[in-house]
C-alpha cells in the first residue's frame, strides 16, 4: 500500500511541478510531462519501479483518447474522411516502411530486420499529437485533419502488423524468442477468445464483436444512460462511463482486436448521442491523467546508460527516422494538396515514432524478429524522437505558422456561425431555443431531466443530458467557440455562480440570463449577465395590459401604458442597481434602503395623482395643442 | 346599396373631442363596418391579409383621422404601407382597388383662413392631402373631397358628427350627388349634396 502510495505521489508530484511551468514557458504539457519522467528516473531506478509495466497500464489512456476523439466525429464526417484515411495513412505506412528499410538494408541489415524496424518505426504518437493538437486548437484545422487520419489509420495498421510481424521471424534466432506475445496492453492478450480457432471462425467472432459495439452503441446505450440518470448520482454515471469504456476494450482484446480502435468505434456511434457532452467529460479526466503517467513513463524509461555510450549514433538514428518520415509526410501533403501551414503541421508534427512502436519491439522479441542488440536501440530512437516532437511543435507555431498566418488569413481558426448553448430547457428555456431555431440558428441545449430530453429528441431538438452548471460539460458542449449562452436554469444561486464564472474563464460569450425575481436581477448584474430577464416580468404586465383592457381602456392605450409602465420599473432597477452588494442583505445595505424608499414614495405619490409618473408620460403623446397655441402661431405670422 | 368601411385612427381617444365624437355617432349607421385601427393594432401587428380581404369587400373606403404635422398618424401610414401592397393596390396585377372609392374625414386645428396662400399655414388644405389623393388614383379609385372640420380645437363637434353619419348613410344609399360633390374643394356638414330620401 505505502509502495502504491509513493509512487502516485512520484508521479503526480513530477506532473504537478513540471507542466504548469512547460506550459508557461511554451513548451506544452507533452515535453513538460517527458522531462518530469526524466527527472524522476534515477528515483524510480532507485526503487526498482517495473517503469514498462506502468506504461502498458497508462496506454489506456490513449485507448480513453480515441474513444474521445470518436465521440467528436459523427459517423458522416468519418466517411467524408475515407479518402484521405486510406489514401493518406496507407500511402504514408507503406512508403516509410519502404524507405527506412532500404535504409536498414544500407546499413548492412538483413531485409527482414529492415522491414520489420520500418513497421515500427512507420507509426507516430497518437498519445503526443492529439494531445499537443487539441491544446492548441489545432484539430479542426486542414493540418490537423489530415493528421488524425493518418494517426487513425495507424493504429488500424497495428492489427495487420502484428499478423505480418511473425512471418518475418529470423531462422537463427528462433531458440533465443521467448515466443508467444510480448507483454501488450493495447493489443493482444494473454486471455483470448480466438485462440485456437480456424481463420474463418476466428473472422466470425472478429465481424460479430465489431457489431456488437455499434449495435450495442446504437441502442442499448440510451436505455442504459437513461436509468443510470435517472438515479442523479454523479459517480455512478462517471462509473458507467468507465465500465463501457474498458468493457468495449476487454471485448477488442478478447477477439485480438485493437482496444483503440473499439472504442473509436464506439465513439462514432455515440457522437450524435444525447449523453455524448457528459461522456466526454466523465472521461476526459481520466484520459489526461493516464496520458500523463504514460508521457512520464516514456521518459523515464530512457536507458541513459546506453545513450550515454553511443550518444551520437543514436541520436543521428533518430533524426534520420525523422528527417525521412517528416519527408514522405510533406511528398503526401504535397499529393494530397495541403495548403503550406498545414502541410508543414501534417510533417512535422507526425515525424516522430510513437508507443505502439514499444507494443511492436517487444512483440517482434518475442516472435524473433529483432536481435537483442537491436531492440533497445530502437527503444531509445522511439524515445528520442518522441521527446524531440514538443520542439518541432514548438518550431510550427514559432517560424511556419506566423509565415502563413500572414500571408492569407486563415479560416480555420474563425469562431463558428452562431452558435448558442442553452443551459436548462423548461418552460423558459425551451421557448428560448424554439425562437432562435426558427430564426435558422445552431444550438445546443444542455438538460439534465432524462424524460425532457426524449421528449426533445423526437422533435430533432440537439440536446445534451447534463448539470448545465458544471463547468467540464459546458466546455465539452463548446463554450470556448459558443457566440452566446442562455442561462435558464431553475436555481438561480447556480444560475448566478454559473453566470460568474462563464463571465470570468470566457469573457468574449454574450450571457443571457433568466432571473426570478429582483435580488437575483441584481445579483446577476454583479456576476457579469449582459441581458437580465425576470422569468415573470413580461408575462405580469401582459396581464396588467389585458387588465386595462377588460376594464374599458382603449387597447392602443393601455399597451402604451404597460409600456410606460414598464420602462418605469426598468428604471428604478437600473438606478438600484449599482447599491446592490450581493453579499449584503438588502436590509443592511443602507444606501439601497433609503434609495429603494424613496423611488417607492415617488411612485406611491404619483398613483395618488391620478396615474402616476408612468402614465403622465405616456400621455405626452398626441395631446393637441390648445386654442391659445394657434392664436400665437396666427399672431407670429401676422 | 354600396359597401361602406370606416377606419377610425387616433392614437390617444382619451384626449379626443371631435373624432372620438365622430366615432360615437357612425355607431347609429346600420350596414356599415367600422374599424378602431389602434384598437385592432395597438402593437403595429398588421394582419394585411385580413386587411387586404376587408378592402375588397368594401366599395367605399373611408378614412378618419386628425390631421397631424399635415399628414396621418403614424398607424395609417403604416396600414397603408403594409396593406396597399404592389400587386394588390398598384403594379402588375394590382386591380383590387379598382373602381371603388377613397374618403377621407379630416379635422384640423387651424382655422380654415390659415389654410389659404396668405394664411399661415401657406397651403390650402387639399394641397396637404395630395398623397392620398394619388395613392388613390394609382390605385384606380375615385377620390372624393375630403369631408373637412376646420378650427377643431374650438368648434362643437355635434353638426360635425351627425353630418358624418348623414355623409355615410347616404354613400351607402347612393344618395350622394358625386358629380356635384367633385366640384367642391372640401365637404361640410351644411355642404353635403345629398338627395334627402
Amino acid at each position: 500500500m505505502s509502495e502504491f502510495l509513493l509512487l502516485a505521489f512520484l508521479f503526480l508530484v513530477g506532473g504537478v511541478v513540471a507542466v504548469p511551468i512547460a506550459t508557461r514557458l511554451g513548451l506544452g504539457s507533452v515535453l513538460g510531462y517527458l522531462l518530469a519522467g526524466i527527472a524522476l528516473s534515477p528515483l524510480l531506478a532507485l526503487l526498482h519501479v517495473d517503469v514498462i509495466a506502468i506504461q502498458h497500464f497508462a496506454e489506456f489512456g490513449v485507448v480513453m483518447m480515441l474513444f474521445l476523439v470518436g465521440l467528436e466525429l459523427q459517423p458522416q464526417t468519418l466517411w467524408a474522411m475515407r479518402a484521405r484515411l486510406l489514401g493518406l495513412g496507407g500511402l504514408q505506412v507503406v512508403l516509410t516502411t519502404a524507405l527506412l528499410a532500404a535504409g536498414m538494408l544500407a546499413l548492412g541489415q538483413d531485409w527482414r530486420i529492415g522491414v520489420a524496424v520500418g513497421l515500427i518505426l512507420s507509426l507516430s504518437s497518437t498519445a503526443i499529437v492529439l494531445q499537443t493538437l487539441s491544446e492548441k486548437g489545432l484539430m479542426r484545422s486542414d493540418g490537423g485533419q489530415a493528421s488524425f487520419s493518418v494517426l487513425l489509420f495507424q493504429d488500424i495498421a497495428v492489427i495487420p502488423m502484428l499478423a505480418l510481424i511473425p512471418l518475418l521471424a529470423l531462422p537463427d534466432l528462433a531458440g533465443h524468442g521467448a515466443g508467444g506475445h510480448g507483454g501488450d496492453a493495447a493489443h493482444g492478450s494473454s486471455l483470448s477468445l480466438v485462440e485456437g480457432l480456424a481463420g474463418w471462425q476466428v473472422a466470425l467472432v472478429t465481424v460479430t464483436a465489431i457489431g456488437l459495439v455499434i449495435a450495442g452503441g446504437m441502442f442499448l446505450t440510451r436505455p442504459a444512460f437513461r436509468f443510470i440518470a435517472a438515479a442523479r448520482l454523479r459517480e455512478i454515471f462517471v462509473a458507467t462511463a468507465l465500465l463501457f469504456v474498458i468493457g468495449i476494450a476487454l471485448l477488442m482484446t478478447l477477439v485480438g482486436l485493437s482496444p483503440a480502435l473499439g472504442t473509436f468505434l464506439a465513439g462514432v456511434v455515440l457522437a450524435n448521442s444525447e449523453y455524448r457532452h457528459e461522456l466526454e467529460s466523465d472521461i476526459d479526466p481520466f484520459r489526461g491523467l493516464l496520458l500523463g503517467l504514460f508521457f512520464m513513463t516514456v521518459g523515464a524509461s530512457i536507458d541513459f546508460g546506453l545513450l550515454a555510450a553511443e550518444t551520437l549514433p543514436i541520436l543521428g538514428l533518430a533524426l534520420a527516422v525523422m528527417a525521412i518520415k517528416g519527408g514522405v509526410l510533406l511528398l503526401l501533403a504535397r499529393i494530397f494538396r495541403l495548403r503550406g501551414g498545414d502541410a508543414w503541421l501534417l510533417g512535422l508534427g507526425l515525424a516522430q515514432a510513437g508507443e505502439f512502436g514499444f507494443v511492436l519491439i517487444a512483440f517482434a522479441i518475442g516472435a524473433a524478429v529483432l536481435p537483442p542488440d537491436i531492440a533497445p536501440r530502437l527503444t531509445l530512437v522511439v524515445t528520442l524522437s518522441m521527446l524531440l516532437t514538443p520542439a518541432l511543435f514548438i518550431a510550427y507555431d514559432r517560424l511556419i505558422r506566423p509565415r502563413f498566418d500572414r500571408e492569407e488569413p486563415r479560416e480555420a481558426d474563425a469562431p463558428e456561425p452562431g452558435h448558442v448553448i442553452i443551459a436548462g430547457h423548461g418552460r423558459f428555456g425551451g421557448i428560448v431555443n424554439r425562437m432562435l431555431l426558427a430564426a435558422g440558428h445552431e444550438t445546443t441545449v444542455l438538460d439534465h431531466s432524462a424524460a425532457q430530453l426524449d421528449l426533445l429528441r423526437a422533435f430533432g431538438v440537439r440536446a445534451f443530458y447534463g448539470d448545465a452548471t458544471r463547468a467540464d460539460l459546458l466546455e465539452a458542449a463548446g463554450i470556448a467557440e459558443a457566440r452566446l449562452l442562455v442561462v435558464a436554469i431553475d436555481d438561480p444561486a447556480q444560475a448566478t455562480a454559473l453566470v460568474r464564472r462563464i463571465r470570468h474563464e470566457h469573457p468574449r460569450v454574450h450571457i443571457v440570463a433568466r432571473a426570478r425575481d429582483r435580488r437575483h436581477v441584481y445579483e446577476l448584474y454583479a456576476a457579469g449577465a449582459h441581458d437580465i430577464i425576470r422569468e415573470t416580468f413580461d408575462s405580469s404586465v401582459r396581464a396588467g395590459r389585458s387588465a386595462y383592457e377588460a376594464l374599458g381602456m382603449h387597447p392602443f392605450e393601455a399597451e402604451r401604458l404597460a409600456r410606460a409602465f414598464t420602462t418605469d420599473d426598468r428604471r428604478a432597477l437600473a438606478e438600484l442597481a449599482p447599491l446592490f452588494d450581493p453579499d449584503l442583505p438588502e436590509q443592511q445595505n443602507p444606501a439601497y434602503r433609503a434609495r429603494a424608499r424613496e423611488l417607492m414614495e415617488a411612485q406611491t405619490e404619483a398613483l395618488r395623482h391620478r396615474g402616476g409618473s408612468f402614465r403622465e408620460r405616456s400621455e405626452r403623446g398626441w395631446t393637441p395643442p390648445t386654442p391659445r397655441d394657434q392664436d400665437i402661431a396666427a399672431e407670429s405670422e401676422g | 346599396m354600396a359597401r361602406i368601411i370606416q377606419y377610425f385612427a387616433h392614437p390617444g381617444v382619451s384626449a379626443s373631442r371631435i373624432n372620438a365624437a365622430l366615432w360615437r355617432t357612425t355607431e347609429g349607421v346600420d350596414g356599415i363596418t367600422r374599424v378602431d385601427l389602434y384598437a385592432a393594432y395597438p402593437r403595429y401587428d398588421i394582419d394585411i391579409d385580413a386587411e387586404q380581404q376587408r378592402l375588397r369587400d368594401h366599395d367605399v373606403i373611408v378614412l378618419q383621422f386628425p390631421l397631424f404635422w399635415y399628414s396621418c398618424p403614424a398607424l395609417v401610414k403604416e396600414w397603408i404601407d403594409l396593406v396597399w401592397e404592389h400587386g394588390f393596390a398598384y403594379g402588375q396585377g394590382g386591380t383590387a382597388l379598382r373602381g371603388k372609392t377613397l374618403l377621407l374625414a379630416i379635422s384640423a386645428g387651424g382655422p380654415q383662413d390659415a389654410y389659404r396662400p396668405d394664411g399661415y399655414q401657406h397651403h390650402d388644405l387639399r394641397s396637404f392631402l395630395t398623397p392620398f389623393e394619388q395613392t388613390a388614383r394609382l390605385s384606380g379609385m375615385d377620390f372624393l373631397p375630403p369631408y373637412v372640420l376646420y378650427g377643431a380645437l374650438r368648434a362643437d363637434p355635434a353638426a360635425h358628427a351627425t353630418g358624418f353619419a348623414r355623409l355615410l348613410a347616404a354613400l351607402r344609399d347612393d344618395r350622394l350627388d358625386r358629380d356635384a360633390a367633385m366640384g367642391l374643394p372640401i365637404l361640410t356638414h351644411d355642404t353635403l349634396p345629398i338627395a334627402e330620401a
